[in-house]
Parts: C-alpha cells; structure tokens; sequence
C-alpha cells in the first residue's frame, strides 16, 4: 500500500521543467552524427536528416513511418540520432522557397552515403537534370555508364534517399509514360506541375 | 578473402528515443539529488557522456537503467567537485547565504519542502528515494544504478521514508 509520503513524493515529482537544448550542445562537442527534423509541405509532412558532412535523407513521413526511417538510419550510419532543427535550417528554408516557386536549384550539401556503385551514379546523373526539364530512364542509365540498364536504374530511382532534392520526379519514360515514383505518382505529377510553372502547390 | 561486415548484435534504437522516453525523468532526477540550480549542467553532461558511450553499448535491453546509472554518476561527480572546490577566503566578499532549500518544483511550498528534505537525506537513500519516486524505478532497476544489493536498495527507500515521515510536517 502506498503511503501518504510516497503519494507525496510521487505527486510533488511529476511536474516538469523546460529541458536544456541538448542538440546544439552535442552538436558543439562533435557528438552528433545525424541531426533530424520535420517539414510541412504542400506534399505533406517531411523528415529531414543530415549529417556533418549535409543533407543526408528526406522522407515523405506519411508514405514512409519517421520511426522507421530513423532506425534504419540509426543502423546504417549510427545511433546518434537527434531531433535538432536548428541544423536543418538552410535546408528547410531552400525547400520552402522551392515549393512557393522561388527556387530552382538547392545550394545546401547533399551526404551521397546511403547510395553507393550504379544507384549512386544514376542519382548523381539525375541531380544533373536542370529544373523545369526531365530525361529518360535510358538517359539516366547511359549517364551512368550502363545504357542497357534503364530497368535498373527505375530501381536506382525508386531507392532515392534524398527525393525532391536528388530530383528523380524529372526522370520520365522514353514514350513519356510517368514511371514511378517514391512518395507516389499524384505528387511526381505536382512537382513536374510546379517546375512548369503551373500554379503554385496548394495544401493538399 | 575479404572480410564480412559483422553485424552488430545491439540494435540500437536512435537516441532521440532515450531523450524522449526519459529526459524528463532525468531531469527531475538530477534536480532531487544536485539542486535545481545544478541540475541543468548535470543533465547536459549526463547526455552528453551517454552520447559519446552509445554506439559501443553492448547491451540494450535495459537502456533506462543505463542512462540512470550515468545520471547516478554524474550527480556523485558533481557534488565531489563541488566539495573539492576552494573556498576563496578573503579573495571575494562572500556572496550572501543561499537559502536553504531551493525549491525542485518552483511552484507549491509544500512539495518544495518535502523535496528538501529528500536533499538532506543520506546520499544513498536520497538517490534511492529519487529513482523510485521520480523515475518510477523498480527495485532492482535501483539497485543496478546504484550498484548496491536489490535488499540495500529496499532498505535505503525504507529508512528514507521513516525519516521523512519523522521530520516532514505540513
């Protein structure tokens, strides 16, 4: 049975205080590998991590679970995982600009790190095709070295950790046909509208 | 032959995870045992120290027990130093006498006073009394904080809440 004293002393204890900022500090000490935090878009809630070394992974969080995608960060690149907005900042005002239409490249660093042989050439080939312009599958692939291999890189391009910034919304089928998309096909449809200069995303 | 990756046998959560589950507790936590005035330095160096450890944590099945047994420490460190610490005499004029208690909650004397008093308590049984009722910590989650028997364990909450029903008065 629980006491008067312990009612006390659990009751007086349950308040709580405002935390001291934990992000900037472990930041300062080196501490903190992956820096984490949200985005509302016209496309919906984003998740944005980056590392030191830049933007690592963007995800559209109600196509893909935040936890999830936080612990397969957490085991591909390490545990020092933190919400840390303030590192987010620049991108996070870059990718505003971009939707209101005020933007039409990203200045910020990308980490290339959760990408590596054919897939990392193909996104890197397809961060090459400008804003406002698309290119083929067989494009993309002859870029990156394999020109037979445009079902490949439609794998390459649906694995992109980084959508909207690495834009593999821009890499269409020779005939024209969409392709596929990672956040699904209604939102490559509105960023291909938005790059053409059709009416500025809307809330969806 | 090239060497395999060997994949870690510890999945470990991300952090923000710990900080979400018990940040707060730990905070309170260090609070009871240091002062409120303290307890901010403590915590950023209990996370910090957690931080730099993490990733070579073997074993992850009782993480609150971990970030305790750090807090734990960190609150020892903290009040070693501050007994450490030289006293200037003569250097500076004395800064005026602190009040004795400083409140752990802010608000509501009453709270302030019991909470005082788990201050005055003996460093064990403070601890003890500050990972059961502020952590909620079961028995043997404080005795691998604290790296005593799970019986001393029952026995410093015990004698803490005698005395504290001895001297506490509203």
């Amino acid at each position: 049975m629980m006491t008067e004293i312990e009612h006390e002393l659990r009751r007086s204890a349950s308040r709580s205080d405002a935390l001291p900022d934990l992000a900037e500090s472990a930041s300062a000490a080196g501490l903190l590998d992956v820096a984490f935090a949200t985005l509302d878009s016209p496309l919906g809630t984003l998740l944005l991590a980056s590392t030191p070394r830049g933007l690592v992974r963007l995800a559209y969080v109600d196509h893909e679970d935040a936890d999830s995608v936080l612990e397969q960060l957490a085991a591909k690149l390490s545990p020092r995982i933190l919400a840390a907005p303030r590192r987010l900042d620049e991108p996070r005002r870059e990718l505003d600009q971009y939707f209101a239409g005020a933007r039409r490249r990203f200045e910020f660093p990308l980490d290339w790190r959760l990408t590596r042989g054919f897939t990392r050439r193909v996104l890197q080939a397809t961060a090459q095709v400008p804003y406002g312009a698309t290119a083929s599958y067989k494009q993309v692939a002859a870029q990156a070295g394999s020109p037979l291999a445009s079902r490949a890189a439609g794998n390459a391009l649906g694995s992109n950790p980084i959508p909207i910034v690495v834009p593999c919304h821009r890499i269409l089928h020779s005939g024209g046909g969409l392709g596929g998309y990672t956040g699904g096909l209604e939102r490559k449809r509105r960023l291909l509208a938005v790059e053409s200069g059709q009416p500025q995303l809307t809330e969806p | 032959m090239p060497r395999r990756r060997v994949p870690s046998l510890v999945r470990l959560p991300p952090f923000q995870t710990l900080l979400d589950a018990h940040g707060a507790d730990v905070h309170r936590f260090l609070v009871a045992t240091v002062g409120r005035l303290d307890a901010d330095d403590c915590y950023q160096e209990t996370w910090l120290a957690a931080l730099r450890a993490y990733p070579r944590l073997h074993d992850a099945s009782n993480l609150k027990s971990w970030i305790f047994t750090v807090a734990h420490r960190k609150a020892i460190d903290h009040v070693r130093s501050r007994r450490r610490a030289p006293v200037a005499v003569g250097a500076e004029l004395p800064e005026p006498a602190a009040p004795a208690a400083t409140p752990p909650g802010g608000a509501g004397e009453t709270d302030d006073d019991l909470w005082a008093r788990v201050r005055e308590l003996p460093p064990k049984q403070r601890t003890a009394v500050a990972l059961r009722y502020v952590a909620d910590a079961a028995y043997d989650e404080i005795s691998a904080v604290m790296g005593t028997s799970e019986q001393a364990a029952r026995r410093n909450v015990h004698e803490a809440l005698k005395r504290l029903r001895t001297e506490y008065r509203r």
